[in-house]
């Protein structure tokens, strides 16, 4: 006689909460996770603790004004954000932004983009419990926030950028200093990928875990490098392009799977493209002027304008409505880290708890400009 | 791996090029379009808001595939919500409007066209107070809870400055 064990357990599942102020979420974020055993079942992601109404004050600040709240938006990369909002100020205005200043924002962005993957770096090895990382991250970043100081004299909020072109000209030693440091970078970054792109617990910890489809990337309206690695070659730089990229020779690193290592090997990538076009930009900068002829006081004639650009986290967007005043009538603020977490939920359905931080960190949110 | 290996990039079209076929796609809907800053912008009524959006990412010449951005804007007479739109696989951008009454701030969501629009209509419905018919999860997203007010609102003023341009520009000289 035959009998059956029972092997199927009613089970229920237990919510989890994360946050806000947990050490993984980059800032102030929560995520209510509903856990079946080690499994992830559903995730309920809660923002807002940030909100500081940027939208609100734009519209009872003057344009200059608005320049420095850019800053605080994403503030790994506030030279990014500055110059998408003068460059919106500029379309709409018309003005010309001479070649000089153009250079100096375009090696800025770049160096900005670095100094921000270089975070990333340092952050995602930690959260793959690997100390070192973080540590040579923040080395070769320090060094590129020390051209920062020179330049502006902030390291994190620069208010630099101005419409019709950027504060002052860069120091006379720019051009050395920043060509004596990319070799530096270089050697930075081949460290850092001999430390961990090839580290056996690494791959364990990122290979196949989480993965995007191209479909479901465009569908979510995912971009920067989140994008890519899910094998949409979509980069502004190049597929919409601004400023003067279409001068530079770079590719543009497309990830074949969508999981969490694309996700980090697409940045780190991306670090040696950039290195590539700042040596092209310092090559052909040329002297001059690095100020338009902006008027006192800026007064966009009515219209309104959409202005994007690639930002180390994605398409960074800026709609502005202007109805000749001379503050910004709506000011909308199109952020990458936004939409990308906007995935999350996705993402984390059906994974094990412990790579939840990972996915979260693959992301590489700022939670000032998600929360804006 | 890397985009060199793939094919040349399609060219960017430009507004004129798209208007055409928008306007064919459209057919049927009562429309107005005008290129403005290299972007082609159609206005809409709100009530064929949603079926504008599904028809603009099925049609195989446009596939506007991507929303950038949704934007609520208060206009003063009446609010507006404002797609912009991309096409991530024919390389052409538009951006689409619609007018959202003041006094009835209904609009159908687009959740279901694209899963991108979920957080921007989240937010666009706390900050103006527009009702996006048909989302499937409609509550605050970035203000706290019990909120009162919409603070994108021109009539929502800010520690007693005049969000009222008028009043703002004789502050500012």
């Amino acid at each position: 006689m035959s009998r059956t064990v029972e092997t199927e357990f009613p089970t229920v599942d237990m919510m989890l909460n994360m946050g806000p102020q947990h050490p993984s979420t980059h800032g102030v974020f929560r995520i209510v996770v509903t856990v079946d055993g080690e499994r992830i079942v559903d995730c309920e992601p809660y923002i807002g603790y940030l909100h500081r109404g940027v939208e609100k004050l734009c519209e009872n600040y003057g344009y200059r004004q608005v320049i420095p709240l850019f800053d605080r938006l994403d503030y790994l990369s506030a030279f990014n954000s500055e110059h998408t909002l003068v460059m919106a100020v500029e379309k709409l205005m018309g003005i010309q932004v001479p070649e000089r200043a153009e250079y100096v924002r375009v090696a800025l962005n770049e160096l900005n983009r670095i100094a921000s993957h270089f975070l990333f770096y340092g952050t995602f090895g930690m959260e793959a419990g690997a100390l070192t990382p973080f540590l040579y991250g923040f080395i070769a970043r320090e060094r590129i926030q020390q051209i920062f100081e020179a330049v502006g004299g902030g390291r994190l909020t620069h208010n630099f950028m101005r419409v019709g072109g950027i504060k002052y000209d860069v120091p006379a030693d720019f051009k050395e200093r920043v060509l004596e440091l990319l070799p530096y970078l270089e050697q930075g970054l081949s460290d850092c990928v001999n430390l961990l792109s090839e580290n056996e617990i690494f791959l364990a910890r990122t290979r196949g875990i989480s993965p995007m489809s191209a479909e479901d990337a465009i569908d979510f309206g995912l971009s920067g490098p989140v994008l890519r690695a899910s094998g949409v070659a979509v980069d502004l730089r190049r597929y919409d392009p601004y400023s003067i990229y279409d001068r530079f020779e770079f590719e543009i690193p497309v990830g074949a799977n969508g999981d969490t290592y694309d996700r980090y090997v697409i940045r780190v990538e991306e670090v040696n493209q950039s290195l590539r076009i700042i040596r092209q930009a310092l090559e052909q900068m040329p002297d001059g002027p690095t100020i338009g002829n902006a008027p006192r006081v800026i007064r966009p004639p009515a219209g309104e304008v959409y202005v994007r650009t690639e930002c180390p986290r994605g398409d960074f967007g800026v709609y502005l409505v202007s109805k000749g005043g001379p503050m910004p009538y709506r000011l909308k603020i199109r952020a990458p880290s936004f939409c990308n977490l906007m995935a999350l939920r996705q993402m984390l359905q059906g994974t094990y708890v412990a790579d939840s931080v990972m996915i979260l960190g693959s992301l590489d949110i700022v939670l000032g400009e998600v929360d804006r | 791996m890397t985009d060199s290996d793939r094919v040349l990039l399609p060219r960017m079209r430009t507004p004129e090029e798209i208007q055409p076929l928008v306007a064919g796609c459209l057919r049927g809907l009562e429309f107005e379009a005008k290129p403005a800053f290299g972007e082609l912008v159609v206005t809409i009524p709100a009530a064929s808001a949603v079926e504008a959006c599904r028809r603009l990412k099925s049609d195989p010449d446009l596939r506007f595939d991507y929303l950038r951005c949704l934007s609520g804007v208060d206009l003063g007479e009446g609010l507006e919500v404002v797609y912009h739109l991309f096409s991530v696989s024919k390389r052409h951008k538009m951006a689409l409007k619609a007018a959202v009454a003041k006094d009835d701030p209904r609009l159908a969501s687009v959740v279901g066209v694209w899963k991108g629009a979920d957080w921007h209509e989240r937010e666009a419905a706390e900050m103006f107070g527009i009702d996006f018919e048909g989302h499937p999860h409609l509550k605050t997203l970035l203000l706290i809870d019990g909120f009162e007010g919409h603070p994108l609102l021109k009539s929502f003023t800010i520690g007693g400055i005049p969000s009222d341009e008028e009043e703002a520009n004789v502050k500012n000289g």
